[in-house]
């Protein structure tokens, strides 16, 4: 039976790295968005979203491109930059190399020292793009290796939660970006400025393409914000994250007879109610950033829920006790 | 001893001078494998070779065969040093060292056994009481414990040198934690990416069943009738700079790998936290010192350690490997006493001979140490890594004298050997294929018996001229090749 300790370290590694892909989406969107804005407040936003701006401001002294992306890319004392993050998922792979397949940590070493190599001339306005598009590869190397060498136990279930569950989160992230960004007021909506910069948000989820297949007459706010919400066959789409995440996790469970999970299962029930009990349109109008907090925290919930139920049996050991008495 | 200019290629300025080469033997008796790898030794150039070895350390880096240093900051991860050309000994060579190797370590078995239970040893002389007894590596708390099989030690590495004859000699027993055995099987793994063609028509025996071996010694060993009893590897951490070594052989042996936190003791047995509650644990194959193993007995400041295990382990709830209190069999000074203790309890002499040593703590063994420390060795009992090593014909008269200081003050801290001119074997040098002197490790198992893996870890000391092995002081290792008896495979 899989160490507990070893199931966090699955989850981990797979939120790590997901994350690290995801902010490099979200920084090459917010890249394309700063180059057409008419101001460079936009990169504050970035900073309120992850709630980096506090400590952000302590070490700089404004927000801009420069700065920004420096912070989010290379800074090695940033824990929510990328370096940051395949730092960590390095580090919990190291603590489950007797499980992972020697060619993800072989790919997690060697794409843990490019990282490290990269200099602020890579994050020149010229370079960036590049920069971006290596550190999105290196992730989906990753998680392609996973899909086929990890050895499918325990340990790749607890992997697969860690990847759905950040990927839902990140996606309300950039979501959440683009309301800020776009939707100030509620005005402006449907002008051709706001479509373009709602069309690079699909892109930078990789979702153009499939949207326009599912939306092929016009272009809006509300269905793009719908699609990443909830579509259910989009690979980054919140309610296809929150599906998968369940059925792993019923899996999970009756394969291996396993108690535990309960409580974080009536979560994703939570969340699925959320999602599917409404129009994309009552969403917006009660206000999406609203929804997408909420969201969030359920998210947060869950995580919580999974720790609890299998990472940490304060509680295992009091059992034993009892048992044999 | 073997001259340079009959041969081509490679191998056309090698000189071993004074000493016993592995690869080309002495003009006396050549080297029975030596003819048939000349050839393939000639088909590749110095240049060809030098670019796989570095693509070959690249590899090991990537892959992560590492132990790591932590500064401050960073885990900086190295690569031991692999040199490309292999160490080969023969199927007789091997046959020798094989059953060298099982009595010395039947021996210790028995010698463990006796110390803490009847302790006839003692009581017939064969040891001085006090060495054992009063021994920091003796634990008390083992007097009376029974222990499966007898088996105190199921993984033992037993240190050979060869000197100028050629003869094989014992240097140190490790009866503790010995490390090194992933390097034996990733060396091997590493030889054949890089040089396959090195291996075509040799017959080199597999090292691969390790652990597949060791796993079966390990549940020979379990307590209670279990057929498949759960056994776990117990390791300090990711921080420990051999837990390269210890994701290795969990992966080998196909079992969990678990730091202290990860187990509990409840009601005097073991359990591991898995994410559906507790499992009981049969068997730890432990690679933490007995000093960190339960604060309760041993360091209560140990952070690594498993409160209560002790406990468990003396009830006889769990198997650990290797046992508790193994040190002081492994001991510099006790190691005086093996051939001794092998006539003493199987009757017989040693197939393999210790290096001639002089205990301090005789007067006899004190006054030829202080007369003759320009041309010995001294080493303290108690230390390992090659730290604390004086090598009299290399040391200043100033360190010569410090050392004479310690001696004194502590006589019982030290003990003294000639210096073996060790053998060497042609390495891959930044001025071409020069001689290096090298030692070997074979690595032995036992549940019910003893088995040996071919070959074992041969380390190299890469800087020229250095008789010291150790990785922690330059040292690096090759693939080492048992070859099949003619005919037979």
């Amino acid at each position: 039976m899989l160490l507990s300790r070893h199931a966090e370290a699955a989850f981990w590694m797979a939120r790590y790295v997901e994350r690290a892909e995801n902010l490099a989406r979200l920084l090459d969107v917010q890249q394309v968005f700063a180059a057409d804005s008419r101001d460079s407040a936009s990169w504050r936003s970035i900073l309120m979203l992850n709630s980096d701006e506090t400590r952000f401001l302590k070490t700089h002294d404004q927000a801009d491109r420069e700065s920004v992306t420096q912070f989010y890319v290379l800074d090695q004392d940033n824990p929510t930059s990328i370096i940051g993050a395949i730092h960590m998922a390095r580090e919990n792979a190291r603590a489950l190399r007797p499980l992972i397949s020697t060619e993800m940590w072989a790919h997690l070493n060697v794409f843990h020292r490019k990282i490290h190599a990269l200099t602020p001339a890579d994050l020149s306005e010229a370079r960036l793009s590049r920069t971006y598009a290596m550190i999105k590869e290196g992730c989906q190397a990753h998680t392609g290796i996973t899909e086929g060498t990890f050895f499918r136990d325990e340990a790749w279930y607890f992997y697969s939660i860690g990847r759905w569950l950040e990927r839902a989160d990140q996606t309300t992230r950039l979501l959440d970006i683009k309301y800020h960004q776009l939707l100030p007021l509620g005005a402006d909506v449907g002008s051709g400025f706001d479509i373009g910069q709602w069309n690079s948000v699909l892109r930078s989820a990789a979702g153009y393409y499939a949207y326009r297949r599912v939306h092929f007459r016009a272009i809006s706010p509300a269905t793009i914000a719908g699609f990443l919400l909830q579509n259910r066959a989009f690979p980054r789409s919140v309610a296809l994250c929150v599906n998968d995440m369940g059925r792993v996790l019923n899996e999970l469970r009756s394969r291996y007879g396993l108690r535990g999970g309960g409580a974080a299962l009536e979560r994703i029930d939570e969340l699925q109610a959320e999602l599917n009990g409404r129009s994309i349109e009552t969403i917006l109008i009660a206000g999406l950033h609203e929804f997408l907090d909420l969201f969030q925290s359920i998210l947060g919930h869950l995580g919580n829920d999974i720790a609890r139920e299998f990472f940490h049996h304060e509680e295992a050991v009091a059992q034993v006790q009892t048992q044999s008495q | 001893m073997s001259s340079p200019t009959s041969r081509s290629g490679l191998l056309s300025n090698y000189d071993s001078g004074e000493y016993y080469c592995e690869l080309l033997g002495s003009p006396a008796s050549p080297h029975p494998v030596f003819e048939t790898i000349e050839q393939q030794l000639s088909t590749i150039t110095e240049e060809e070779l030098r670019s796989r070895a570095i693509a070959a350390e690249n590899d090991l880096f990537d892959l992560g065969v590492t132990f790591t240093v932590y500064s401050e900051k960073n885990a900086i991860d190295r690569v031991l040093p692999f040199d490309m050309i292999p160490r080969v000994l023969s199927a007789a060579e091997w046959g020798v060292l094989e059953a060298g190797v099982r009595q010395r370590v039947k021996t210790i078995n028995l010698f463990l056994a006796d110390v803490y239970g009847p302790q006839k040893v003692l009581r017939d002389g064969i040891v001085p009481a006090h060495l054992v007894l009063g021994n920091p590596n003796y634990r008390k708390e083992m007097e009376g414990v029974k222990v499966a099989n007898d088996v105190y030690v199921a993984i033992c590495g037993i240190d050979l040198v060869r000197d100028q004859n050629g003869q094989f000699m014992v240097l140190e027993d490790n009866a503790r934690t010995p490390s090194g055995v992933s390097y034996v099987l990733e060396n091997r793994r590493m030889m054949h990416r890089a040089w396959p063609e090195l291996f075509h028509g040799l017959g080199v025996q597999s090292v691969d069943s390790y652990g597949a071996r060791l796993r079966q010694a390990l549940a020979e060993n379990s307590p209670g009738s279990a057929p498949d009893p759960h056994i776990v590897l117990l390791t300090p951490g990711t921080y420990n700079s051999a837990y390269f070594e210890h994701v290795f052989l969990a992966r080998e042996m196909g079992i969990t790998l678990a730091e202290g936190r990860d187990l509990v003791v409840v009601d005097s047995r073991v359990y591991l936290r898995t994410i559906a509650g507790l499992r009981r644990v049969d068997t730890i194959y432990r690679r933490i010192d007995d000093d960190f193993l339960d604060p309760l007995v041993f360091r209560e400041d140990s952070m690594l350690g498993v409160p209560g295990i002790m406990d468990a382990y003396v009830k006889g709830n769990v198997q650990l490997a290797n046992g508790v209190g193994t040190g002081v069999a492994d001991d510099k000074a006790v190691y005086a006493y093996m051939p001794r203790l092998i006539r003493y309890y199987l009757g017989e002499d040693p197939i393999i001979p210790n290096v001639e040593t002089h205990l301090c703590n005789e007067a006899e063994g004190l006054a030829y140490t202080l007369a003759n420390l320009e041309s010995l060795v001294v080493k303290p009992v108690g230390a390992s890594g090659g730290y604390g090593v004086m090598i009299g014909p290399r040391a200043s008269r100033a360190e010569i004298e410090e050392t004479r200081a310690k001696i004194v003050e502590d006589p019982g801290n030290f003990i003294s050997q000639p210096v073996i001119g060790l053998s060497v074997c042609p390495t891959v040098c930044d001025d071409g294929i020069e001689p290096r002197h090298i030692d070997l490790r074979p690595f032995a198992v036992t549940g019910k018996d003893t088995w040996v893996l071919p070959g074992g870890l041969t380390r190299v000391a890469l800087r020229k001229n250095s008789l010291v092995v150790n990785s922690s002081q330059g040292g690096g290792s090759k693939d080492t090749w048992v070859l099949f008896a003619q005919g037979g495979r």
